[in-house]
């Protein structure tokens, strides 16, 4: 009984192990095989259109909300202490520094890459992954690698385009609503946002997630058993995972980033 | 002088981890032949072209094609060779996300810098070979399985390779997409030059076709010989293949305790 338990501990170890060091390998894999997806460009443009475009309505939509309800709240708080003027503070650094890449990556992993997750695992249950290798053309390089880059070239760009349609929202609803002052708003933004400390730091998380995200959701579709259940699994670990990644790394890169600032 | 043997496996063995999938297997394909190899589902006979094709490596033993061992080959080397082979999977594995003509093209657009109206050219002859010039511009979920089939072959055919394999290429066919499949592999071996490996179990069709036929059962070959010699054969194992025969060394029940026993009638005799 105790030893069964013991065994089954061991087991599942070596196996997670196994499944760490494979995926590394992967990893490595795909930065080394790299050069198709840069040398023949559109194969790369085209899997943008495919998790970037795509995924435009659902980060848009989002940002303008969460920028709405960031205005109404911080309204509600600001107000109390007098300092409604720092509404478009609040707004824009809450949303450049965390939310924005923190939810265009939530939003990327649910949307995108649930998709490539799919599509890969469907690829390799259909043989034609298989295929492709038996043509002497490497899948790495020519479906996974593409991918990967769109992936990574994406994901800054819906952080950014998440911040900015967010900051919209807080405006719509803190100065044209409520009545904050117009000017205020935009000139404490601009004199407390600052370019290096803020909007860098919040492209570099956006790129971090993007890696994060599209590695996983590559992964988990090139790994997925070849059966409707397996690839069904690999989607939903998918979700899983890199939403947990995007927010364990967020911690890890705040901490860096923002330690003993004032 | 060019060896006559395209594909040449001696004293091939292959297993995952201690489950051993085959055993000594000796097997040639000789240029220009039609082979079938048969054998009930299950036997190893996919795994075997993945062998031939380099996708797996022998515990033991050779595999070579046209002279090169394919178990030594490096990624490159292996990759040169493969654009010598085609590969006809099972139910095609054609593209998704690619029309028909893509499909064909894909390997041509890969390997070559062919400008793109001689590319059109040379797949719509492709196409053409297989009766499928009119579909080019379909989807493969527009197509049925024996016209995915085709496309698949034509795609495998662009490079003219010299060896293509094909696996179970009359599964789950129609009688009529059958005896079409049957007729392209042989019409196509025969003028393109190409040497077929055939994996399947429908004996019916190939028997029409092959040059030469080994059966394999349990990892190991039990029989070969031309397909005359085949129907002729006074094997037990091949008697009962060719002859669909539901019992014979082949036993109809998977390996059961008694079954006096599973229904708990011990003592009282079966």
């Amino acid at each position: 009984m105790l030893k069964q338990a013991i065994e089954n501990l061991g087991n599942r170890t070596i196996q997670g192990v196994w499944r760490i060091g494979f995926a590394s390998r992967f990893f490595l894999a795909m930065l080394l095989h790299s050069g198709t997806a840069f040398r023949r460009f559109g194969l790369t443009i085209r899997e943008m259109y495919f998790s970037g475009v795509l995924s435009l309505i659902i980060i848009l939509v989002s940002g303008l909300f969460v920028g709405m309800v960031l205005g109404l709240q911080g309204y509600e708080t600001l107000q109390r202490f007098g300092s409604e003027s720092a509404l478009g503070t609040l707004v824009a650094l809450s949303l450049v520094r965390e939310l924005g890449p923190v939810l265009a990556g939530l939003l990327f992993a649910s949307r995108a890459g649930s998709a490539i997750t799919a599509e890969i695992g469907l690829m390799k249950a259909t043989e034609q992954l298989s295929a492709m290798e038996m043509m002497a053309v490497d899948p790495i390089a020519r479906v996974v690698a593409p991918r990967f880059w769109a992936g990574v070239i994406s994901m800054p760009l819906l952080a950014a385009l998440f911040s900015a349609m967010g900051i919209f929202g807080g405006y719509l609803v803190g100065v044209k609503l409520i009545g904050v002052d117009e000017g205020t708003f935009w000139s404490q933004m601009q004199s407390s946002v600052d370019f290096q400390q803020d909007i860098i730091n919040g492209v570099i998380k956006s790129v971090v997630f993007g890696v994060a995200v599209t590695t996983i959701a590559l992964f988990e579709g090139y790994d997925a058993p070849p059966t409707a259940e397996g690839v069904s699994g690999a989607t939903t670990r998918t979700v899983v995972t890199s939403s947990l990644a995007v927010l364990a790394l967020d911690f890890v890169l705040t901490a860096f980033m923002f330690r003993g600032l004032d | 002088m060019q060896n006559d043997n395209l594909v040449e496996i001696e004293q091939l063995a292959f297993g995952y981890g201690a489950r051993s999938i085959l055993t000594s297997i000796n097997l040639t394909a000789k240029r220009g032949q039609v082979v079938a190899i048969m054998g009930s589902s299950g036997c190893g006979k996919t795994t075997l072209l993945r062998l031939i094709g380099g996708q797996l490596r022998p515990s033991q033993g050779v595999v070579r094609v046209a002279g090169e061992t394919v178990g030594e080959l490096d990624q490159a080397g292996l990759y040169r060779l493969r654009r010598k082979m085609g590969m006809l999977f099972q139910f095609g594995a054609l593209f998704t996300d690619m029309s028909v003509f893509d499909n064909v093209a894909f390997q041509l657009r890969e390997h070559t810098d062919l400008p793109e109206d001689a590319i059109h050219d040379l797949v719509l002859m492709k196409l053409h070979a297989v009766g499928l010039r009119g579909a080019a511009q379909l989807m493969p979920a527009e197509l049925s399985g024996g016209m995915a089939r085709r496309v698949a072959l034509a795609r495998a055919i662009a490079l003219e390779p010299m060896l293509v394999m094909y696996d179970e290429p009359f599964a789950g066919l129609d009688p009529i997409s059958l005896g079409v499949t049957g007729n392209l592999i042989r019409r196509l071996t025969d003028t393109l030059g190409l040497t077929s490996i055939v994996v399947t179990h429908d004996v019916h069709e190939s028997l029409k076709i092959v040059d030469y036929i080994y059966f394999i059962s349990e990892g190991v070959i039990v029989a070969e010989g031309t397909a005359d010699e085949m129907r002729a054969s006074g094997l037990p194992f091949v008697h009962q293949f060719v002859h669909g025969e539901a019992d014979g060394p082949v036993p109809f029940h998977y390996p059961a305790p008694s079954y006096a026993d599973d229904l708990k009638l011990g003592g009282q005799g079966a």
